[in-house]
């Protein structure tokens, strides 16, 4: 290997085989004070992220609201310039500003920008896509997405100390622990 | 739930045990690993054939104009935008199926929502070639579209037309956005079953690095639940929208409120049936009868029975208030339907749409496979003849008789829709083939042993 820092420690994993075992473990794992951990489940687990703390906040809906006012706001002026400002028009004596035929591509425009904005939030929020991650360095990791559930405590936790945080890993009874190792370099995350 | 489930004797959502690995690898393996069967390629085949087909009728008709069609003066609308409601409307139970259902939280629908959804996506795909070729110089489409330019003109925002196209283009649009974001886990589970490097690498990089982390989860799962939220008004107006097309037109037969419920009624009852012609030939040939299982296919059958007697209510409703509203033109219209030049047409219609379902009221009928199929293409074929009547009658014989008229299909008409029948089900085959046909995460989630204890409780 032409590397020339050795590859440091990136995380130990803690594979469990069923939902309710890593809920338990995690739990443990809070009380015991780690803080820079992250579970990796193959389906959505509320409790989870409550116990893990992901976020205090979660700002999807209020990006929503906001991407939803956006492209209403865009929909109505859009047609208000075009029927008030750019080219009024007398259609049988209708008012330029005929708000009430503006409701449904206002309503249409809500709708799009809310999704579109959403999904942007989501990829943002979830700092995707990200193609490369440490994690995925370990074979068994594959399977995060299949049927195993996964406990990680990362190195950077103030907490860890590879032998200690191995052996109160141990306590949790899990499948199996793996560690990986951090392989990038510079100041990635 | 579980408990419900037992006391109301309903089929079982998932058949059998089953587990996260069994279920991550038959759902996976049917992309992955499988050898592509005989009946695949001959199915691909022939739906390429008539894949072609539309794309010469596609050339035929931008050499020579929409003169090849069947549409006249005055039947301006024909086939095109019969053919266009009809497409759209069984785009719309994909929508309803992975929406309405989630919000209602229909746990069924967890085995179905996925094909639903590219269902949606392709017919609605296959709904806006028919406006944009019956334009007349479809080269010109993008003048429906706000944009600057020269002429320093904009559409008339005042026509319903121009809703459409908003309409149509945000419902795919945001169909698309839907069908993907559900889909990214399941993606991320196919790069992890990859045995071969390009498909690692397509997989990997369509599921954008999904790791199944709980903060992804977090924000996912809130995200697909507003997205469902943002859908269900979304299905309900782009339908509505449609109907409009027709309502607020003055020609006897169209102009009348009734058009918005009756349309989207007709829109979910014309999804279903096609959701049934898909699901039934999928879980055959891929083995998947305890996913998709009787109870799926029955709900899907009541469904079809509720939705047909809307639509029988909205015939009804139409015949009397063309009757109450004493106006001669509605009612000759309706009375034309019935016994005039297309009674034919009408007919078929009514057998189709009110008379066939009624037979599934009984339990026997509703829970014999070959029966639903074969009924799902009758009302397929009926809810086209609805499409085709009430586009072609209300214009053929409007107020003058002077002007009054007869209109038929040509082979070109008929080449057209054909090819894009052949091009909906070409994707289809795709699809299945391509990409995963069930949420592998949220089955996972429906089998684990906590949320069954949760049901209990």
């Amino acid at each position: 290997m032409s590397s020339i820092r050795e590859p440091k420690l990136f995380a130990l994993l803690a594979e469990f085989d069923e939902a309710e075992k890593i809920i338990e473990a995690a739990k443990l794992a809070r009380q015991a004070g780690f803080e820079k951990m992250h579970a990796y489940t193959p389906f959505a687990i509320e409790e989870l992220s409550e116990i893990l703390q992901t976020k205090r906040r979660n700002w999807i809906p209020a990006i929503v609201l906001a991407g939803g006012i956006f492209g209403g706001l865009t929909g109505f002026f859009l047609q208000y310039y075009a029927a008030v400002i750019s080219y009024p028009q007398n259609i049988g004596g209708r008012p330029p500003n005929s708000w009430e035929v503006f409701i449904p591509i206002t309503f249409e425009l809500t709708i799009l920008g809310g999704a579109i904005i959403g999904a942007l939030g989501l990829l943002i929020l979830s700092g995707l896509p990200q193609l490369y991650h440490p994690v995925f360095a370990a074979p068994e990791f594959r399977r995060a997405t299949q049927d195993a559930f996964f406990l990680s405590i990362e190195s950077k936790d103030p907490k860890f100390d590879e032998t200690e945080t191995h052996d109160f890993l141990e306590t949790l009874e899990p499948v199996d622990i793996i560690g990986v190792l951090d392989r990038r370099t510079g100041s990635e995350r | 739930m579980a408990t419900e489930i037992t006391k109301l004797k309903l089929p079982p959502v998932v058949e059998g045990e089953h587990n996260y690995t069994e279920i991550s690898r038959r759902i996976s393996d049917i992309t992955l690993v499988r050898k592509t069967h005989f009946l695949w390629f001959l199915g691909f085949g022939v739906t390429l054939l008539f894949t072609m087909m539309l794309f010469y009728a596609i050339a035929k008709l931008l050499v020579d104009g929409v003169g090849i069609w069947g549409v006249n003066i005055p039947v301006g609308w024909g086939f095109a935008i019969g053919n266009f409601v009809w497409w759209i409307g069984i785009g719309h139970a994909g929508t309803l199926i992975s929406a309405i259902l989630l919000l209602l939280n229909q746990k069924w629908r967890t085995s179905i929502n996925r094909f639903a959804e590219a269902m949606t996506l392709v017919a609605v795909a296959a709904a806006g070639l028919f406006p944009l070729l019956h334009l007349g110089r479809p080269y010109y489409f993008y003048w429906l579209l706000p944009y600057p330019n020269t002429m320093a003109l904009f559409p008339q925002f005042r026509s319903p037309l121009v809703w459409d196209v908003f309409a149509v283009l945000t419902y795919l649009t945001v169909s698309l956005v839907f069908w993907y974001i559900g889909m990214i886990p399941d993606l991320a589970t196919l790069r992890d079953r990859a045995k071969k490097g390009w498909t690692f690498k397509i997989f990997g990089i369509l599921s954008l690095g999904w790791r199944g982390s709980a903060e992804h989860w977090h924000h996912y799962e809130r995200l697909y639940l507003i997205l469902a939220g943002l859908a269900t008004p979304l299905v309900v107006s782009v339908h509505t929208v449609v109907s409009f097309d027709f309502a607020a037109g003055i020609i006897p037969g169209w102009h009348s409120t009734i058009f918005g419920p009756y349309f989207v009624a007709g829109a979910i009852f014309s999804g279903f049936a096609m959701v049934l012609t898909l699901a039934i030939p999928i879980r055959w040939a891929f083995n998947l009868k305890d996913f998709i299982t009787m109870r799926h296919l029955e709900n899907s059958a009541k469904i079809l029975i509720a939705t047909s007697l809307i639509i029988l209510y909205s015939y009804l409703s139409e015949y009397f208030f063309a009757y109450y509203s004493g106006d001669q033109f509605e009612r000759y219209i309706e009375l034309n339907r019935a016994f005039g030049g297309y009674a034919f047409m009408y007919w078929i219609l009514i057998l189709c749409n009110v008379l066939l379902p009624q037979l599934l009221w009984f339990r026997k009928l509703r829970t014999n496979v070959m029966f639903l199929f074969i009924l799902s293409i009758f009302v397929n074929i009926g809810m086209w003849t609805e499409r085709y009547v009430i586009v072609v009658t209300s214009l053929h014989h409007d107020f003058l008789p002077s002007s009054w008229g007869m209109y038929s299909g040509t082979w070109w008409d008929y080449a057209t829709l054909a090819g894009t029948i052949g091009m909906f089900f070409m994707m289809m085959f795709l699809f299945v083939r391509m990409l995963p046909l069930m949420s592998m995460a949220e089955m996972r989630k429906l089998i684990a042993p906590k949320e069954a204890k949760r049901e209990e409780a």
